[in-house]
């Protein structure tokens, strides 16, 4: 059931809605095939990932805030970015295909590389922990 | 609008700039545009008017999505293929390249562009509201849905 979730989140099917834990399921499920070490996420940890730089000139927060609840801004373009935080911004984390390109386009901006799947849910589990 | 005296001096084909200037004085008198195109292209910065570059300017962008100035903003093949063809499309007739003949990946750098903002005051573009001449959005409250008219302009103080 749940490699039948994690295929239907990546295989490029049609958008549905999902809530952001279904997120946290399918990371987890990767997680545990791919990592030995992993025991769960947690949201400290993904909020020190959020706000450090990893050697390069950005952070998760220069654009989404370091308090996430709020709007953010590109810091190239100066554009106004809706909360990322799914309380304050309830289109987060609804859409596979979405969540994927973000996630892939900004780790690569940020880290210059991919992000693992430990590191995609403790940020989640960071950003869900906002605002209640 | 006056025809861009300095453009005929720049340009080598200043008869279709003369038409062409007079039909698209307005950046939005095309049909809607494509919300693949508004949803992919329009969530960094505005949905660009597709008008304001070529065919030739708006290849060279796409082709190099994932270096796009200085992030990756690549796209999955089939969403590629139809923004691709919506912006050949709906480019621009009129060539837009610098002065060794490359395309421009710029509107900002179009002349179309210097002309139609010559009277935005130098010191705007440089406010942090703004930021970059590139966040039409700053200025044009609804470029998010991809439309330009003077109407909805609001310089930033
Ligand atoms: C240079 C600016 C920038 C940086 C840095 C950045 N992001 Fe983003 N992020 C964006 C933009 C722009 C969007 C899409 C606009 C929107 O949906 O409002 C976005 C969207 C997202 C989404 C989509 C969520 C959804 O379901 O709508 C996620 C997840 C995300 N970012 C995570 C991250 C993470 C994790 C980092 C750090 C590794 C990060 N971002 C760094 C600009 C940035
Ligand atoms: C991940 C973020 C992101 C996405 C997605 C994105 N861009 Fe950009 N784009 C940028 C940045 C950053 C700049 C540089 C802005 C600046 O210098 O102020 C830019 C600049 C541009 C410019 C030049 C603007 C000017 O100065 O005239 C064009 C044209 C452009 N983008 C087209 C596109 C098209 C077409 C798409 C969709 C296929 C797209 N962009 C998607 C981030 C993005
Ligand atoms: C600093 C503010 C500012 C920014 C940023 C800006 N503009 Fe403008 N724009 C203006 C002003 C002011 C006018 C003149 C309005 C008038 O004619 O009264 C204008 C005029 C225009 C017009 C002509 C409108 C008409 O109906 O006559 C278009 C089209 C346009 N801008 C597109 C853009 C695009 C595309 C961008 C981004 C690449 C952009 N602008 C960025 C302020 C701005």
């Amino acid at each position: 059931m749940r490699k039948l979730l994690f295929l239907t989140l990546f295989a490029g099917l049609p958008a549905h809605a999902e809530q952001p834990t279904d997120f946290l399921d399918s990371f987890a499920a990767e997680a545990r095939q791919t990592d030995p070490a992993y025991a769960g996420f947690d949201a400290k940890r993904g909020e020190r990932f959020f706000g450090a730089r990893h050697q390069g000139d950005w952070s998760c927060s220069s654009c989404h805030t370091a308090n996430p609840v709020q709007a953010g801004r590109h810091q190239v373009t100066g554009k106004t970015i809706a909360p990322l935080a799914p309380s304050a911004n309830p289109e987060r984390f609804t859409r596979p295909e979405k969540v994927e390109k973000w996630f892939r386009r900004n780790c690569k901006d940020v880290l210059k590389r991919a992000c693992t799947p430990q590191e995609k849910g403790d940020v989640l589990t960071y950003l869900i922990s906002l605002g209640r | 609008m006056s025809i861009p005296t300095r453009s005929f001096v720049l340009a080598g084909f200043a008869g279709i700039l003369l038409v062409s200037s007079g039909l698209q004085a307005s950046g939005n008198a095309a049909a809607p545009p494509d919300p693949a195109y508004v949803q992919e292209c329009g969530s960094c910065h505005a949905a660009y008017p597709p008008r304001r570059l070529s065919g030739a300017s708006w290849q060279a962008v796409l082709a190099g999505l994932d270096k796009h100035f200085s992030v990756d903003a690549s796209l999955d093949p089939k969403i590629f293929t139809e923004i691709s063809a919506y912006l050949n499309s709906q480019a621009g007739r009129q060539e837009t390249a610098s002065a060794d003949g490359r395309p421009l990946l710029r509107i900002t750098e179009t002349r179309w562009f210097r002309h139609e903002h010559d009277e935005v005051p130098e010191a705007a573009w440089k406010r942090p509201a703004v930021k970059s001449p590139s966040n039409c959005g700053a200025c044009h409250t609804a470029a998010d849905q991809g439309r330009y008219s003077e109407h909805g302009v609001r310089i930033p103080q």
